[in-house]
């Protein structure tokens, strides 16, 4: 039971994280790995300003800002121009991008672990004999509230549909008049500060932050998106906490058999060759 | 003189990868982000065979070519089901994959790797850096023609046409699934042949020596030197080698300059320093007097 709540946690923060770029990749076909730069820079800035300046929530609040502002400068000054080079360029100049940022932080914050040990006003509480602590329940808290804001924004509102427009065809989008590179710095924004948000609230749950925090969350993103079937919102929350859950389970029944961090990957080879338009293939994102 | 002797057989084994890798990725077009998966299998396999086993060098490599070789082709099998997304991500999950198997499986020594590879032997004497770089140079001419065979022949031309699109190649008549699952199983093949060397190279290998960072690295520096050219392949491979020994004073920033360099390279001149239509490659044919590359003209037009 504790390992299921720990997975659906894990699975949430995933959810967080990779929600970004399942966007992202409706709209420009974009495998955005720099996304995850951003949930380093959040998790930075929550620790560090928690420890500098004894307020974790002016941490939490920067990192959002400056994942939006991040967002927007790697989608206006690096991705847009390359768009026509095809997916191998706009992939590799990603990773080049989050070997840039890892550095970056290494060179400004460190190469070692920072922690600052972050007390929540929040209590423990107990569910049927499974204890939660504050960070989980805060964490799964706001992960739902996303998804459902997520969910409402994408289906009820104007700028839901402005999105499903770009993403089935951003240039005839741009002919009856919506302006596709606004709805691209949007999400490009959004995605950057719900990994920055993602990052705080990791590295509050596990008190550290470290350079190359974002490492496997960017690969993982990529397996779950695709694992959700690409494009599809819906599909990637539910790759999101599956994997969350089944690393969990496996981690917990067969010890370390199996790298924990290798599992997406045997989980999204596997399923691709049985479903190869992944688990719930978006209806609106046309390959 | 040994430092730059090690540093030029390390650039030169690169150069072969990178060559190799160029057949799938460049001739193909596939987005193939694995080559270091294979490339440390045939390092894996002459390792465990030479240790464990005492097989020789020279019979090791046959060895280590057939296994990377099968491995590429059932890649190249997968890469038939999944669209050029899923799968660069599939490529992509084949390194962590991979690099938990060397970890993790009792047969490839665990996380620690493989340490005290002999010296291979020719005739009763034993490998100096000498002969590295004799073999790595033969090896690379070896692999280089291969590549123009492959890129001259009808065979290449096909694979070209796949990659500008398959649906089309299909249609002509081509054996899509044959081609590809051949391009990867050659293109796998000859990297392992190049890691087998590699290992007895540097005489200790690491599980994380052939991960993801490794595969990113080698696409890097196809991508920097020209993809789809053999000339873009080796200057790539040359440049990124050196360049971090020649900022060894500078350690601490290495990294951040090739980060930059690869996101500077990729956002301004896409097709790499020397490829089809850079900057370099259409001054040089201006010196050299002829035409300009075609695909400038048309691109003009099509403006």
């Amino acid at each position: 039971m504790e390992t299921t709540v720990d997975g659906l946690v894990i699975g949430s923060l995933y959810a967080l994280v990779a929600l970004g770029p399942c966007l992202v990749y409706g709209l420009l076909r974009v495998l955005d790995i720099a996304n995850a730069a951003s949930l380093t820079l959040g998790g930075y800035l929550v620790l560090v300003l928690a420890e500098r300046a004894d307020s974790p929530l002016l941490g939490v609040l920067s990192g959002l800002v400056a994942g939006a502002a991040l967002g927007w400068l790697v989608q206006r000054f690096i991705y847009l121009p390359i768009l026509d080079r095809g997916p191998i360029v706009t992939l590799v100049t990603g990773i080049g991008l989050y070997i840039v940022a890892t550095e970056l932080f290494r060179l400004v914050f460190g190469p070692s672990q920072r922690s600052a040990h972050v007390e929540l006003p929040l209590p423990d509480v107990d569910v049927g004999g499974v204890r939660l602590e504050g960070i989980d329940i805060l964490v799964l808290a706001v992960t739902f509230g996303v998804i459902g804001a997520t969910w409402y924004v994408l289906t009820r509102t104007r700028s839901g549909v402005l999105w499903q427009a770009v993403a089935q065809d951003r240039h005839v989008a741009g002919a009856v008049g919506v302006n596709s590179p606004r709805v691209i710095a949007a999400v490009f924004a959004v995605g950057y500060l719900l990994s920055a948000l993602a990052g705080a609230l990791l590295s509050v749950k596990y008190d550290a932050v470290y350079p190359t925090l974002g490492d496997i969350p960017a690969y993982k993103m990529l397996a779950i998106i695709i694992l959700g079937g690409l494009g599809s919102p819906l599909g990637t929350i539910v790759a999101a906490l599956l994997i969350g859950l089944v690393e969990s389970w496996v981690v917990a029944s067969f010890g370390f058999a199996l790298p924990r961090d290798a599992i997406a990957f045997v989980a999204l080879i596997a399923m691709l060759l049985i479903r190869p338009q992944g688990l719930i293939p978006s209806r609106v994102v046309k390959p | 003189m040994t430092y730059a002797i090690v540093v030029a057989v390390t650039a030169i084994l690169m150069a072969t990868v990178v060559v190799s890798l160029n057949l799938t990725a460049g001739y193909a077009g596939q987005p193939n982000l694995a080559q270091s998966a294979f490339f440390g299998l045939g390092a894996y396999f002459a390792a465990v065979l030479s240790v464990e086993h005492g097989t020789s060098f020279w019979s090791v490599l046959p060895v280590a070519a057939l296994v990377s070789g099968l491995a590429g082709a059932v890649l190249g099998a997968i890469s038939l089901r999944l669209r050029e997304d899923f799968f660069a991500i599939t490529t992509v999950g084949l390194n962590f994959v991979v690099v938990a198997l060397f970890k993790s499986v009792d047969f490839f020594g665990g996380a620690t790797g493989i340490y005290g590879l002999p010296l291979p032997t020719l005739g009763g004497t034993s490998f100096t850096n000498d002969h590295f770089l004799v073999l790595s140079l033969v090896l690379l001419g070896l692999v280089v023609l291969i590549a123009k065979v492959v890129r001259d022949s009808w065979y290449g031309g096909m694979l070209m046409a796949i990659r500008e699109d398959e649906l089309v190649a299909a249609s002509l008549g081509a054996p899509v699934a044959l081609f590809k699952a051949s391009a990867f199983a050659l293109s796998s093949l000859l990297a392992g042949v190049v890691g087998a060397v590699y290992a007895f190279f540097i005489s200790s290998i690491t599980p994380e020596t052939f991960g993801f960072n490794q595969s990113v690295l080698l696409l890097s520096m196809l991508i920097i030197g020209g993809m789809g050219t053999i000339r873009g392949a080796i200057v790539g491979a040359v440049l990124l080698t050196l360049i971090p020994e020649l900022f060894r004073f500078a350690a601490d920033y290495r990294n951040l300059v090739y980060g930059v360099f690869l996101v500077l390279v990729l956002r301004f001149q896409p097709q790499g320093l020397v490829g089809d239509d850079s900057w370099l490659a259409r001054g040089a044919s201006r010196l050299l007097g002829r035409s300009g590359p075609q695909s400038h003209a048309t691109k003009e037009v099509a403006r």
